[in-house]
């Protein structure tokens, strides 16, 4: 894990230890995600007889992506089993956060060939797209080579990856799933940016107004539920993957509102 | 015959591998020209990448410096075209496939050969994937060069036998750095290598840092590719790692060609 993100996800590295696994910070390069994902892939290479190296998301060489994708892939199984029993019909859109975009490809994958459902990323925008300070990979980035895929990523006009941003660890990555960057090539789904500000503001909404607390990577799709749908239908269906849970996220936010607490 | 299959003719290779403008690039020049003048059969010149997932703590270090002190491909090609004025040794790149892919495969291919380089050498770009890359550079009369890994295995025959210039092989499972002990089966690989491929000379990289270790690898192997050990005599002695430079790369000469 990134040294950076070993202080932002204290709560979960904590968690970790306490079930018995060896949490060992990254130091190299931005000590984020992408420099975790590198130093893991120099371990592999150490103990490629018996180990695999999945990453905890639809990324890296083929196969992972693929597996990871295809274990993911309950999550829309059980949406549309569950909306076909309760309302008859397909959803009208499907909302998911993306970061290297495994919960996104697991809601998003048998609603593919069901062209009536709009299928939406949400990626991190960071403090904006127009800022350097983003993670927003396919509106910002471009067509790269990395970590054993072909995707986009955020990399400057020399193809040095960038270092990106967002207020989420989970997003924080310059890269996205090759899965998700076909998926925009043929205009099947649509991705966009949201903000910290729209994460956060609606990370405190669905806290005060369902009494759940969605990771702040979650918050980030339910940020753009909460935009569209005064644009829809009283009628329509909208399905909001809430991918974790934000218990870990409490004390972040507090600090972004301005609030210093003790876990 | 290429250039670098020449530079293994009737001798074993020694190839250094220097990461381009560490500290900066007038001191890889001198040290090009030095190594050119001390031993060297073949040098590999590294591009640095951002995130090079290669490389051990030295040559990452290496790599970073070299990108904060502005070692950019443009000033590299730079300072090869002056190098080619005086330097005939054979000379590749070795750097990461985003580098390439960014610049554009075929402009890259392009100048690399109007520059007067030999060969590429892409180490993430599998078997697999290489066709994406190699017939820019076969176009333009460049050697796409192979690896191979201990957990090769099987792959092994199927990789030697598509080689170009030389074969690639990395003597240990893990990332590039000096180690004490090389205990893969180098007779091994290199015999399954030549069942395939009996033409294409095998250098062997990864760990090499001393004469000693440099003569056992060379009575199996065609050369031997020597990176971090040189990179630490800069990190520790600065330009006047030169000297220190040029003594082990006439003893690691001198050892393989016993």
């Amino acid at each position: 894990m990134g040294e950076e993100d070993t202080k932002r996800q204290a709560l979960n590295v904590y968690r970790m230890k306490l079930l018995g696994a060896k949490v060992i910070p990254v130091t190299s390069g931005t000590a984020t995600l992408k420099d975790a994902v590198s130093e893991t892939m120099r371990e592999w290479t150490r103990r490629i007889d018996d180990t695999h190296y999945c990453l905890g998301s639809v990324m890296g060489p083929h196969p992972f992506p693929t597996m990871v994708r295809d274990f993911q892939a309950v999550i829309s199984r059980e949406i549309k089993d569950q909306v076909m029993e309760r309302e008859g019909r397909l959803p009208d859109m499907v909302i998911a956060c993306v970061g290297g975009g495994s919960n996104a490809i697991g809601a998003f994958y048998h609603f593919i060939d069901d062209p009536s459902v709009q299928l939406i990323g949400c990626e991190a925008a960071g403090r904006g797209i127009d800022s350097l300070e983003t993670a927003a990979t396919i509106n910002t980035g471009s067509l790269g080579i990395f970590h054993g895929m072909k995707s986009y990523f955020c990399q400057d006009q020399n193809g040095h990856i960038a270092p990106v941003y967002s207020i989420s660890a989970g997003l924080d990555y310059p890269g996205v799933g090759p899965e998700h960057a076909w998926l925009h090539d043929i205009g099947r789904a649509k991705y966009v940016a949201i903000t910290d500000d729209e994460a956060v503001d609606a990370f405190e909404y669905l806290s005060r107004t369902e009494g759940i607390i969605p990771a702040i990577e979650s918050a980030h799709a339910l940020a753009y539920a909460i935009k569209i749908a005064p644009k829809m239908d009283k009628d329509q269906l909208m399905v909001v993957n809430v991918s974790g849970r934000g218990d870990k996220d409490c004390a972040a936010i507090a600090r972004y509102r301005g609030e210093n607490i003790n876990e | 015959m290429s250039k670098i299959k020449e530079a293994f003719k009737n001798k074993k290779a020694f190839i250094p591998f220097i990461s381009c403008g560490y500290p900066d690039l007038d001191f890889t020049a001198d040290l090009v020209r030095a190594l050119a003048d001390n031993g060297a059969d073949l040098i590999e010149l590294g591009i640095p990448f951002s995130d090079p997932t290669a490389e051990g703590p030295i040559i990452m270090e290496a790599s970073s410096k070299a990108l904060a002190g502005g070692a950019t491909i443009d000033r590299i090609f730079d300072m090869v075209s002056q190098l080619r004025k005086d330097v005939r040794v054979p000379m590749v790149f070795m750097t990461y496939a985003n580098l390439v892919f960014s610049y554009g495969i075929d402009s890259f291919a392009k100048e690399s050969a109007k520059l007067g380089m030999d060969g590429l050498i892409l180490p993430d770009v599998p078997l697999e994937e290489k066709e994406e890359f190699a017939p820019s550079f076969r176009k333009y009369g460049l050697d796409f060069i192979s690896l191979i890994a201990p957990s090769s295995r099987d792959r092994i025959g199927l990789i030697a036998s598509q080689a170009e210039g030389f074969l690639y092989c990395v003597s240990s499972l893990g990332v590039t750095g000096t180690r004490d002990h090389i205990t893969t089966d180098i007779k091994g690989m290199v015999d399954r290598v030549g069942l395939s491929n009996p033409d294409i000379p095998c250098a062997i990289g990864f760990g090499i840092s001393n004469p000693d270790q440099a003569r056992q690898l060379c009575q199996y192997a065609d050369g031997v590719i020597v990176g971090s050990a040189l990179m630490k005599l800069v990190k520790d002695h600065g330009r006047a790692a030169l000297g220190h430079i040029i003594d082990l790369s006439r003893q690691i000469k001198a050892s393989i060609n016993e």
